[in-house]
């Protein structure tokens, strides 16, 4: 079918994809935006065209929203801080020459990755359990902290889904990092050890920029994984995030309105928010990467 | 190495050996430490499969199974409360299908980009990694109205079919086949070949390590999926595992010990395949991160 035309032959290596591309996304994300200005409860009912009441609905009467863009803010937040400096901490001692273990090490840390979120939900339900959880009695007791109500406790849901994030993140994380230490060629430290730096300066001015690259991808990942989450949350405190809806994801309520309560078009504004959202972040987040450089 | 040895001053090489050892111990110790953070939780899961519940919930904690019990298993297993094992095979039939396919597609455009000079490629190339940056999410609402018209909800290829058109992977693939030779090709073309037969019997060949790496990514990112498969599957017995569990999660929240038995089964594979591959796929993970 492909003959030994060489000028029609690329179009037809890559049309499925394309043609599946235009089907299964593009389409789709040209209907989501169309639809975002209408109204349309269930499958069958006619759309209605609001313009832009979706979108005015979504930042000025709808507390839920505001509620979940600011849980998932804090995720995405707090993750972060931890995540970053924890696994280049990791990555560095796992970089260090002569290091037994290595590979099972970097294999075990990396596991919780592979996991499935629902299995990741179920697991840190215990680990979260308030009398006969890991945290509570293993992590907190021995160092004489009472009982936190990690799951009932509105203050604490995001914390626990932070840490949870954590636990699965840190390990694949290290291993970006470490891949970029490898890069780094080894003859720019030992120029800057002989001019007389010490390893901390070492660090903070040759180890360190040089990681940028790898930095900016970490953190591009961490933010689009931040507003993906939505398994872990559901299983740990139910799909209306908990008491409070405090463990409400911005997944979780497009997820919600779109597909329990079938409000397609409104469904399709959260999603397009989304989009900008993702947009506006990954582009502050360049921009802050660039301004390290001119130092 | 060598600088350090001009230099005896260094005061790396200068250290004693008490502080190597004390660099070394608390090195160790804070890897060990990690190691046990990561693994107690999948040593929990694995353990509180084989408990009762009073044994569970019950105090003080203990990570092991001192009266083990196989009667959660037994019971996943008999489909007393949700079939499982069917919603495990439908798992794999839509993990291996979705990989399959995905494969396909993603090898062809990736030969046709790495391997061909047409017009509007460098358009497509642009257009693809800016639509690439698009969060699925978006899509979603329109998908499921599109799996609804073309009567696909509640069936494995309304999962399949949108999944599988991967801009990833089509990257992925074209990285992995421009590295072939061009002569390889053209001896090929005067041998009588025909461009199908290049890609099948020069290309796929010659990028298996590439394909196979694809494959385990793909069929991780299937086999772990809640979401979309939540949103297509509607009876118990097309469920795949995930929402399965999720389902005996919400509706017996007291049977903690047959949901931990469902979730390690099913991790059990996956950790089984990583084992095997675990220096090629963990060094091959990070090809994204390098290219950037």
């Amino acid at each position: 079918m492909f003959g030994r035309g060489r000028k029609i032959a690329p179009y037809l290596f890559i049309s499925p994809f394309f043609v599946g591309y235009a089907i299964f996304f593009l389409y789709p994300v040209i209907q989501s935006l169309q639809l975002s200005f209408y109204r349309q409860v269930g499958l069958t009912n006619a759309p209605r065209f609001i313009g832009f009441d979706n979108y005015i609905r979504l930042v000025s009467k709808d507390a839920l929203f505001i509620k979940a863009l600011s849980n998932t803010t804090y995720y995405a937040l707090g993750s972060i801080l931890i995540i970053v400096p924890l696994a280049l901490l990791l990555a560095l001692i796992l970089h260090s020459p002569k290091l037994r273990f290595r590979e099972f090490f970097r294999f075990l840390y990396f596991t919780p990755n592979i996991t499935a979120g629902v299995v990741v939900g179920i697991i840190f339900g215990l680990v979260f359990e308030e009398q006969y959880g890991l945290v509570n009695n293993l992590l907190l007791a021995p160092l004489g902290i009472d009982n936190v109500r990690w799951l009932r406790d509105s203050r604490w849901i995001m914390p626990a889904v932070i840490l949870l994030g954590v636990w699965k993140w840190t390990g694949i994380n290290a291993i970006y990092f470490m891949v970029g230490l490898q890069n780094i060629p080894p003859e720019l430290k030992e120029a800057a050890r002989v001019d007389g730096a010490t390893r901390p300066q070492v660090f903070w001015h040759v180890t360190l920029p040089l990681l940028r690259p790898i930095l900016a991808f970490v953190l591009t990942v961490a933010i689009i994984g931040s507003y993906n989450l939505f398994a872990e949350p559901a299983i740990l405190v139910g799909p209306e995030g908990g008491p409070n809806n405090a463990g409400m994801t911005m997944t979780m309520y497009l997820y919600n309105r779109g597909f329990r309560e079938l409000k397609m078009g409104y469904a399709s504004a959260i999603g397009y928010s989304l989009a900008v959202i993702i947009l506006i972040l990954s582009v502050i987040q360049l921009i802050l990467i660039r301004a390290f450089r001119e130092d | 190495m060598r600088l350090a040895i001009l230099r005896p001053a260094d005061s790396n090489e200068r250290k004693s050996l008490y502080m190597k050892l004390v660099e070394a111990t608390i090195i160790y110790a804070v890897l060990f430490f990690f190691a046990l953070l990561v693994g107690i939780p999948f040593l929990y899961m694995f353990t509180g499969s084989f408990k009762t519940n009073g044994q569970l919930f019950s105090w003080p904690v203990n990570l092991l199974a001192p009266e083990p019990t196989m009667n959660n298993y037994e019971r996943l297993l008999s489909g007393e409360e949700i079939p499982y094992l069917r919603q495990m095979v439908n798992s794999v039939i839509i993990a291996v299908s979705q990989s399959a396919l995905t494969l396909l597609f993603a090898s062809m455009v990736g030969w046709g980009f790495a391997k061909y000079e047409f017009r509007g490629k460098a358009f497509l190339t642009i257009f693809l990694l800016f639509t690439f940056a698009i969060p699925f999410q978006v899509t979603l609402v329109p998908l499921f109205q599109m799996i609804v018209r073309l009567g696909l909800l509640d069936s494995f290829l309304g999962v399949i079919l949108p999944s599988s058109v991967s801009a990833f992977g089509a990257f992925f693939m074209r990285q992995a086949m421009v590295s072939i030779p061009g002569e390889l090709l053209d001896a090929g073309r005067i041998d009588g070949a025909s461009e199908w037969g290049l890609f099948w019997r020069i290309g796929i060949p010659l990028s298996r390590g590439a394909l196979s790496i694809l494959c385990v990514l793909v069929f991780l990112t299937a086999w772990n999926d809640y979401l979309w498969p939540l949103i297509v599957l509607r009876t118990p017995e097309n469920f795949t595992y995930p929402i399965g569990l999720a389902t005996l999660d919400g509706l017996y929240k007291v049977e903690y010990g047959m949901i931990l038995g469902g979730a390690f089964i099913a991790t059990l594979p996956i950790v089984l395949i990583f084992v095997a591959g675990r220096n090629q796929i963990l060094d091959n993970l990070t090809i994204g991160a390098v290219k950037q």
